[in-house]
């Protein structure tokens, strides 16, 4: 195919806020009403009075009697006031849905490598539809076992798969997502410890600085005190800073590898002997697993616990942030002590187990995200064991191509450069500031003009000026290579007319926000309500945007 | 591109993970289907072994509920844009900040609170956060909750807030199922940071002294948190109007489906005072004006609040929620608007109120709190049929029937008892029959 030529741009529609569109009197949806013929069962007071009401009401549902039903609520509980909701009929409501969708830049729609260490890949159609059967769908986490056999067995399966993905001996999909996955670690960690009488004493957790925030966050809420690591020359830290951490308070570890730099420590296994050694546990992030799918296991590092992203390596849409789902997996040693339940099989029927002796319990309600389960199984089926190691390949491969075009980018750099990367790259932007006074936040600015994303990185910035690019197997050379010359263009945009690209954005859906207004308690708003309220207030008098550096997302 | 990098294979880039850490060979995994085809008739092949709640009359809740899912939140949460986007900021998605800003918008209308979250995993979460917020703000220990809290979620918040606090929980009246203010006094002292209970409660019930209590809480210097069923609050009053200072909750039941628990969404909400947005570890979508008049654009609000830069020192943890389900439950408000909520809201009151008539008519099946109102589900007593709930379970499946989840293990002082939902999409036929089959079952 030839390249992309001519101008793309985002859609803009400039919709409402849809409290401003409420036509009185219309509907979206209504709802089954009362029941004219659910009369009174003679022995219940209550009852009567709902057949009496009923007696009355429209067959439509429309209430129309003087007499709510709702009057049998005791006063002080009872709404008075109905909710201030927008009325609406139901093509405007879809219809502003649906505009509001066409302002957005998800995968389906860009080159969405800008977004590093969140793994953003294509998720297979098939997939989705498998999800959205009503046996998935449309059923209750409370129903017989007998009833869920299909589900059970999804589980079953797909735990034997990240048995061998992972080489640990047992794994929950109970965790919401790659953060709770790690929290329930920590929770592990101190689980652990106190069945040895050690809880007290081992009292800290220690992680890296280039492993996602929730690295430290997790144990942090999990009552640890944390240590983190900062990187020696190689990018990630000497043996020795881990060793001059470690001791009798030692809980555990916990680091994502590759880094989020994408640097591999390929000492792994002494840290992990070292932290053994001091009697800790190690735990595995492996948010950035797919460049490493097939190729090096958690288990064979000698790592105890460790997760692993479902909606990101194993291809779950992102969904807008989520639902997520996390596959936690453990040592046999530890087996006992993750959430409940487990899924096993027995006389040929799959069962849920509950009577784990050692188990922290519940960490999210039920079984997790199961719908998310199940498309990282249809995924890895979809793929087998060469697939698997194919989409490791591709993936490194198309960033380390990516790495070199960039280089080739005036004023991008790497730190570390005689490093090799794995699946991802932070870049520093610092030269390009430096030269021309444009920062890392102004290409964040300019880069939606031309449709398509780029994220700067996870606080702290020791990298200075950054940007994460993570390539994923879903991407061409041609995707690679316009990725790549957006990010040449802002560059020669930045070094002819700075002014340009720190005006950003030209181009996007819309123009530049104010940003005081969300660190300002006078002038947040969080809802239209609130938002009505201050604006009355005259909080907003005096606009203008700003300029501001403040990160707005980060990936998690 | 090999050539581009000057490199023979992929291999080469592996050069940093050590011979003695490789996998050798290739993993052990299943033979791949590689035609979508074989895919998809596999997968559905296993996935029809399961009986659903359409194939079945279901009465099952107590977490997660069947509701009906109108068509256009389904259309919305599959558009691929949604589905497929995550964290882009307000120049790359604006459309997802836009109706993440209306979901927390709609929500604060229903709820009367001009701080609603960016939801997280499910209303135990939710709580779990909820509690730890007021013990910040409050700088308190002990946090009082109803021992008629769902066990599960009891659960999670007490893992969650273990290293933190200390939960006790407040005895309700077991024979209707009644939060007693009498016993919260008691137990509430100047060390409590906030007293937490359901309305409607795990069993159902309708607590019409919730205002008394929170009054209490509140002149102990305490916070109030309620737990609340978004869907009831068209008929019922937003717990803000009696008093909570924190109100969370599951989204689920507005238009996302039950997945088999993976439909759960947790919000958290509360009033707009800075001590208590800087509490939330959670992502705030702030809406903000552009250089160009009336126009809108949006932010995260006090970000550096969270973990994302704070790391340790940010509040809790925060990572991917369930933002789709946000998006989703929005829709659903849009379309059903004030009109819609109330109707819903009293077709289940009126649904739930025949039902417990119903049932409590089958010969030596009691319904034990059939005094107070209920929402939704209600207790069902089985002590006097000499059957145990999991025998009747089973006799009601071979009608093609799942019945009321099972109490004896989470509440034993009740006996041999269950928990009946009813919602919008149980008719009065739907009703009877279960009635007929339960009279079929005990007689037998």
């Amino acid at each position: 195919m030839t390249a992309r030529t001519g101008r793309q741009r985002q859609a803009s529609w400039n919709e409402p806020i849809i409290m401003e569109m409420s036509v009185p009197g219309e509907r979206g949806f209504i709802p089954p009403g009362l029941d004219p013929e659910m009369g009174a069962p003679e022995s219940d007071a209550l009852g009567a009075v709902v057949g009496a009401t009923a007696g009355v009401a429209g067959r439509d549902g429309t209430s129309g009697s003087e007499r709510s039903v709702a009057e049998m609520i005791p006063a002080g509980i009872r709404r008075v006031a109905p909710p201030c909701l927008p009325e609406m009929a139901q093509p405007r409501v879809l219809r502003h849905y649906t505009r509001l969708s066409q302002e957005v830049l998800g995968n389906d729609v860009s080159i969405d490598i800008g977004k590093g260490t969140c793994t953003l890949k294509y998720s297979p159609k098939v997939n989705e539809r498998a999800a959205r059967l009503p046996e998935m769908a449309d059923i209750h986490p409370s129903q017989p076992e007998e009833t869920v056999q299909g589900t059970l067995q999804i589980m079953y399966e797909f735990e034997q798969m990240m048995k061998v993905i992972s080489g640990m001996d047992r794994f929950s999909f109970q965790p919401g997502g790659g953060s709770q996955a790690i929290y329930a670690n920590a929770r592990l960690f101190r689980a652990y410890h106190g069945k040895r009488g050690e809880g007290a004493v081992r009292d800290e957790v220690i992680t890296t600085v280039f492993s996602h925030p929730v690295n430290a966050a997790c144990p942090a809420t999990a009552g640890y005190r944390v240590i983190t690591l900062l990187p020696g020359d190689k990018g990630y830290p000497d043996l020795d800073s881990l060793k001059g951490a470690l001791s009798e308070r030692t809980a555990g570890f916990m680091v994502t590898n590759p880094e989020d730099t994408g640097i591999f420590n390929p000492e792994i296994d002494k840290f992990v002997q070292a932290v053994h050694d001091a009697g800790g546990l190690c735990a595995y992030d492996q948010a950035n697993a797919n460049g490493i799918l097939g190729m090096t296991r958690a288990r064979d590092a000698g790592f105890d616990l460790c997760h692993f992203n479902l909606h990101k390596t194993f291809s779950c849409p992102h969904g807008s942030g989520g639902p997520g789902a996390a596959a936690m997996g453990a040592s046999a040693v530890l087996a006992g002590f993750l959430p409940v339940p487990l899924v096993e099989r027995r006389g040929g029927a799959y069962r849920l187990v509950y009577d784990l002796p050692d188990s922290i319990g519940k960490v999210r309600a039920y079984h997790g995200a199961v719908q998310g389960v199940l498309r990282a199984y249809m995924w890895v089926l979809s793929l087998g064991a060469e697939g698997l190691r194919e989409v490791a390949e591709t993936a490194v491969l198309n960033n380390n191509y990516v790495l070199k075009k960039m280089l080739e980018v005036p004023g991008v750099g790497i730190p570390y450069a005689d490093r090799r990367r794995i699946e991802q790259v932070r870049y520093t932007f610092a030269k390009m500031l430096e030269d021309t006074g444009v920062s890392t936040h102004d290409v964040r600015r300019r880069i939606p003009d031309l449709v398509t994303h780029y994220w700067t990185s996870h606080h702290p910035f020791l990298v200075p000026e950054p940007a994460t690019i993570e390539p994923t197997e879903s991407y061409s050379k041609q995707d690679l290579d316009e990725y790549v010359a957006a990010i040449r263009q802002v560059s020669d945009e930045a070094y002819a007319s700075p002014e340009f690209v720190k005006t950003a954005p030209h181009d996007s859906t819309i123009h530049r926000i104010r940003e005081e207004p969300l660190d300002d308690p006078g002038m947040w708003a969080m809802t239209w309500r609130g938002y009505q309220r201050k604006k009355v207030r005259g909080a907003y008098a005096g606009a203008g945007a700003s300029g501001g550096t403040a990160d707005g997302q980060d990936p998690s | 591109m090999l050539q581009e990098l000057g490199i023979s294979s992929p291999e080469d880039l592996f050069a940093d993970v050590p011979p003695h850490l490789r996998v050798k060979g290739l993993l052990d995994l299943p033979q791949p289907l590689l035609s979508e085809y074989d895919l998809y008739r596999h997968t559905k092949r296993i996935l029809v072994q399961n009986k659903t709640c359409a194939d079945y009359l279901s009465f099952l809740g107590g977490g997660c509920w069947q509701h009906y899912v109108p068509a256009v939140c389904d259309e919305i949460n599959s558009r691929g844009e949604f589905l497929t986007a995550y964290t882009g900021d307000t120049y790359q998605d604006h459309g997802r900040w836009q109706a993440l800003f209306e979901f927390a918008s709609l929500m604060g209308e229903l709820l009367n609170m001009e701080i609603v979250s960016v939801p997280t995993y499910d209303w135990g979460q939710a709580a779990a956060t909820s509690i730890r917020m007021a013990q910040r703000i409050t700088g308190r220990g002990e946090v009082l909750v109803a021992s008629v809290t769902a066990p599960e979620r009891l659960c999670i918040m007490a893992g969650y807030c273990g290293p933190s606090a200390t939960i006790r929980t407040v005895p309700h009246d077991p024979a209707t199922g009644l939060l007693l203010p009498d016993e919260f006094e008691k137990a509430i002292s100047e060390s409590t940071a906030a007293v937490y209970f359901e309305n409607p409660s795990y069993l159902g019930v309708i607590q019409g002294r919730a205002p008394e209590i929170a009054e209490m809480a509140h002149g102990r210097g305490a916070l109030c948190i309620v737990g609340a069923d978004p869907i009831s609050l068209g008929v019922l009053a937003p717990p803000a109007d009696y008093g909570a200072d924190i109100v969370c909750g599951d989204l689920q039941p507005l238009g996302i489906h039950m997945n088999y628990g993976g439909g759960l969404s947790g919000f958290i909400a509360s009033h707009d005072e800075p001590r208590f947005v800087m509490e939330f570890p959670t992502r705030l979508v702030g809406i903000t004006q552009t250089t160009v008049e009336g126009e809108h654009g949006f932010g995260e609000v006090a970000f550096s609040r969270t973990s994302f830069i704070e790391r340790e020192q940010g509040k809790e943890y925060v990572g991917t929620g369930t933002s789709l389900w946000a998006i989703t439950a929005g829709v659903y408000l849009a379309l059903l608007g004030p009109q819609g909520m109330k109707q819903i809201g009293e077709a289940i009151l009126q649904r739930t109120q025949y039902a417990k008539g119903r049932l409590g008519q089958v010969p030596g099946v009691r319904v034990p709190a059939s005094a107070a109102p209920s929402f939704k589900e209600f207790v069902v007593d089985f002590n006097g049929t000499g059957k145990t709930v999991a025998q009747v379970n089973k006799a009601l499946l071979g009608h093609g029937i799942f019945g009321g989840k099972d109490l004896t293990q989470e509440f034993p002082a009740l006996g041999q008892s269950a928990l009946f939902c009813v919602t919008e999409i149980h008719t009065k036929q739907d009703i009877d029959r279960l009635a007929a089959c339960l009279e079929e079952v005990v007689a037998s």
